[in-house]
């Protein structure tokens, strides 16, 4: 296999995104030693990036899971907002201990979940008008019980949450030693999954692609982790809420790729019919996506509460914007079916480091926006481009008719007679309840 | 004026890695019907796109002349303002329009950009009443049937000034009275001097209707017969196509008959929608090991209606009757209760009910039957992995890796993982809806096998299909349905498509319900 082949072969879609977020990274690196002759590649700027940016982050991942199944929500924004006020009242009003008060939080967000999933599941109301509404109801619901004043936060180990650290005493040579653990850890896993992966594959007799590809793919990886372990281990350590992001990314991965769960997630997301005709409870399992979405917003909600140590009625405006918008920069699909949860994440860093590396150059909030959006629609645009260039040559097609229109980008087609033409009363399933 | 109205000579197109037309030459009679036939992937739709500019010229190699001079089309709008009109298979319609909004679509007649609606539907009534379509042109399209809108497609292309008609498939969707109305309409056309190519699968229409027919294979013309000629018939068409001697279109097959183990009785379903309309009325059948049983009907049968409200209630409202597999009453709210049970539904539209298009083989294969892949939840990935490639490898699904994406394949090799995704829940009955609909004749031959396979291992199989000779060719019995009523069953040695389309049609079970 030629090195070019090697390249072709190779999945854009999926490591398209990485390769932007190194990019972009170098990109303000270079940019920052010729204006301002400082690095912009250090320990404490990407640790304040994450920390900065991980409310969002884990609205994305929930938000990757409702874009997947074919839905959208709106409302997280005011979603965050209210369950950080229950979680600050939790605190100060009702003297509940932290880890109550992030209970409260998380359970309020579920439930609202439980509202939402409702409406859009089993009566079948458009989640984009559900969930719009939610975010006018919620937002309403914030000023209520906050008395349109902004609580503060006393509790230390809650405000850990959003901005704390940890065993700040272990450092060797500089380096937070237990984040050196964990990043020696990342890298034996990724090299046994890797590995592993690539064996089993040989066992079935798949096509595992050229050695060297793996190599270089397997070196990328284990060299990103190794990167950031630095980086982290450079500055404070890897902060506690890099801590649940880690958790929450592992999880929800598992949770997609290798659940029951999750891969009805996809294919009620993908083609519904053909999934609630395959057994797929297509109603309960968007059910579950909105209940899940409402407690990560719960928790995104603690999150920015502690951060900004207050909770305050106009917290998280525009955050569901900024969480679907890191969906799609991260690969998902606007009609359903298509997305994956790392990719969610790298859609969330990818505007993170963009807003950080432009503020750092004081570039106006206005060109910042101005940026964003056209990051966001080259995002997508590059995805459709690439969906165009990956499907080549059809095999197991007969040539002609049925193939070239794929081929072309326009979706499937068939020459045979009729496969989707409708009949004169079509019956559609109903779905399995 | 030259007495053909197309020449085509030389036509090749390549695809990436394909090579769709190979040196395709084919001319064309003013003012005939011109059938165009082949297996899929043949290169017929391709080649009609190369004709009406869907590949505007430089895309391909070749010469087209029509009416004597050469034509170079840069995109649709060019090849109709040339009075070249491709009706597809997939109708262009807009079903929450007007018929006349949609036969002047993109051609609206306006003044100043002002649309005159009395213009319109005056002009839209006149190609109305040309087409025989005797309905309001204010009517939405999505309040007609498939036959109507067929004929609105063709009013369409008559607002343009069409000379050369291209239909691809107009008659895969329709019933037998709506296809003999539409070729009657060609005809018709005929008279008036229109030039009317006709792609279609159906062999018997292509012979009754057309003058002359050109067959392609593998991208490549074969040969353009004369229907005049009496040596031309359906074999001998069929030998061109294929290439090779179809001594049987169905494999031989001794049936080895267990006993009933399915039983339905008074089977009742009413519209989902309409919840007053009873669309199956107290059916019942039966079904042994080993058998494949045939159910016959119309479009509008409710065929289809009763056996997804068997399937788990996957159709239908306020279902009653009983259901028994192996003596035990069935009752199942969920199609995952009755894939637990032991039933499979192969639907009669694999693409949008059937398959997950964008998802690779081994995701379709498995989601029916991801219990069988996971524990606790948790699937196992290489397990799926495995099985996959199995089904493949027994389905003979002709694809290198069960990556590939479900979309990819052919119509044929997208029924056969159908099939697999089936067969993997290991159910004992296997209802079967058209599961042959637009495959080709090679392709079909294996499905016939695969259904030969399963029956043979102790399934049941319930095949519904719109094509009389398959049933004839395939059931061991074949059950007749009627607007909702089961009106008779024949056995395999008293079968006749006569006796069946009498019992399909049968007045008296009607019992004047509105279906």
């Amino acid at each position: 296999m030629s090195l070019l082949s090697a390249l072709r072969g190779v999945n854009l879609r999926q490591y398209g995104m990485i390769i932007a977020l190194v990019f972009i990274m170098l990109l303000f690196q270079v940019l920052e030693v010729m204006k301002l002759d400082q690095n912009f590649l250090t320990p404490r700027n990407i640790t304040n990036t994450v920390v900065q940016n991980s409310f969002i982050l884990i609205l994305a991942i929930g938000m990757m899971l409702v874009i997947v199944n074919g839905h959208i929500d709106l409302s997280v924004g005011s979603v965050l907002a209210f369950t950080g006020a229950i979680s600050a009242i939790a605190l100060s009003d009702w003297g509940l201990p932290w880890w109550m008060a992030v209970l409260a939080a998380v359970g309020t967000g579920a439930l609202i979940g439980v509202w939402q999933g409702f409406w859009v599941a089993y009566v079948r109301i458009p989640a984009f008008i559900v969930t719009l509404a939610g975010m006018l109801l919620f937002r309403g619901l914030t000023l209520w019980v906050l008395e349109a004043q902004t609580i503060s936060i006393r509790s230390e180990e809650f405000r850990m949450l959003g901005s704390g650290y940890w065993a700040q005493d272990s450092v060797v040579g500089g380096y937070h030693l237990p984040t050196l653990i964990i990043g020696l850890v990342a890298v034996v896993f990724i090299l046994w999954t890797q590995i592993s992966a690539r064996n089993v594959a040989a066992k079935n007799r798949i096509d595992t692609g050229s050695p060297i590809a793996f190599f270089i793919k397997t070196a990328l990886l284990v060299g990103a982790a190794l990167v950031a372990t630095f980086l982290f281990a450079g500055y404070r350590g890897l902060p506690v809420i890099g801590i649940i992001l880690v958790v929450l990314v592992a999880v929800y991965s598992f949770v997609a790729n290798r659940t029951v769960f999750g891969r009805h997630v996809y294919a009620g997301g993908g083609n519904e019919k053909a999934a609630a005709l395959s057994g797929v409870k297509t109603k309960q399992t968007s059910f579950w996506v909105f209940v899940n979405m409402g407690a990560l917003a719960g928790l995104a909600g603690v999150v920015f509460t502690a951060r900004l140590q207050s909770a305050t009625p106009d917290a998280g405006n525009m955050f569901e914007l900024h969480a679907i918008a890191s969906s799609f920069i991260g690969g998902a699909s606007m009609s359903g079916g298509v997305g994956t949860i790392i990719g969610a994440v790298v859609g969330g860093l990818v505007m993170g480091i963009m807003n950080q590396g432009m503020s750092i150059l004081s570039v106006g909030q206005d060109l910042q926006s101005v940026i964003l959006g056209l990051v966001v629609l080259a995002a997508v645009f590059f995805d459709v481009w690439n969906k165009k260039r990956s499907s080549g040559p059809i095999v197991g097609t007969t040539p002609g008719g049925s193939g070239e229109a794929k081929r072309r980008g326009k979706g499937p087609d068939d020459s045979g007679p009729s496969g989707d033409k409708p009949k004169d009363r079509e019956p559609e399933p109903v779905g399995a309840e | 004026m030259s007495e053909d109205i197309l020449r085509m000579r030389g036509i090749t197109k390549r695809f990436p890695g394909v090579l769709a037309l190979d040196g395709v030459d084919m001319r064309v009679k003013r003012a005939t019907i011109h059938a165009l036939v082949g297996e899929n992937g043949a290169g017929k739709s391709t080649l009609m796109k190369i004709l009406s500019g869907v590949y505007p010229h430089g895309e391909f190699e070749g010469e087209i002349e029509l009416d004597g001079a050469p034509a170079r089309f840069r995109g649709i709008r060019d090849s109709e303002h040339a009075g070249v009109v491709i009706i597809h298979q997939e109708l262009a319609l807009v079903p929450e329009l007007s018929i006349a909004e949609n036969i002047f679509l993109g051609n609206e007649q306006a003044k100043n950009g002002v649309i005159s609606w009395n213009h319109t539907n005056s002009e839209a009534a006149d190609l109305m009443e040309k087409v025989g379509l005797r309905d309001s042109p204010r009517t939405l399209v999505e309040q007609i049937g498939v036959g109507k809108q067929q004929l609105v497609e063709i009013a369409k292309a008559l607002s343009k000034e069409v000379k050369l008609l291209i239909l691809d498939e107009p008659t895969a969707a329709l019933n037998d009275s709506d296809s003999e109305n539409l070729l009657e309409l060609l005809k018709t056309l005929r008279e008036e001097g229109v030039t009317c190519i006709l792609i279609s699968h159906k062999l018997g229409e292509v012979l009754s209707v057309s003058d002359e027919i050109t067959i392609l294979r593998d991208g490549k013309t074969i040969e353009t017969l004369d229907t005049a000629d009496e040596a031309v018939d359906e074999d001998r068409l069929i030998k061109s196509m294929v290439g090779r001697d179809l001594e049987h279109l169905y494999p031989p097959h001794t049936p080895d008959i267990g006993e009933t183990f399915f039983e339905v009785e008074d089977w009742t379903v009413h519209h989902p929608e309409h919840r007053e309309r009873v669309v199956v009325h107290g059916a019942g059948l039966t079904v042994a090991r080993g058998e494949v049983v045939g159910l016959a009907g119309l479009m509008g049968a409710g065929r289809t209606e009763f056996a997804m409200s068997l399937f788990g209630r996957s159709w239908g409202a306020s279902i009653s009757g009983s259901a028994r597999l192996d003596g035990r009453e069935l009752r199942l709210r969920s199609v995952a209760d009755a894939i637990e049970a032991g039933l499979a539904y192969a639907t009669e539209d694999r693409k949008q009910f059937g398959l997950h298009l964008d998802y690779d083989l081994q995701q379709n294969f498995t989601l029916a039957g991801l219990a069988k892949v996971s524990k606790g939840g948790v699937v196992d990935l290489n397990k799926i992995t495995a099985v996959s490639e199995r089904l493949r490898g027994e389905f003979g699904v002709k694809t290198p890796s069960v990556q590939q994406l479900a979309g990819n394949l052919s119509g044929g090799n997208q029924q056969k993982v159908v099939l697999g995704k089936w067969v993997f829940t290991e159910p004992e009955l296997l209802i079967l809806d058209e599961p042959t609909r637009g495959i080709d004749v090679g392709a079909k031959y294996e499905i016939y096998e695969l259904i030969h396979e399963l029956v043979d291992q102790g399934k049941g199989v319930l095949m519904i299909s719109s094509e009389l000779p398959e049933l004839l060719g395939m059931c061991d019995r074949i059950y007749a349905m009627s607007a909702g009523h089961i009106t008779g069953q024949v056995d395999r040695e008293n079968a006749t498509q006569e006796e069946l389309m009498r019992l399909m049609t049968l007045e008296t079970a009607r019992g004047g319900v509105e279906l």
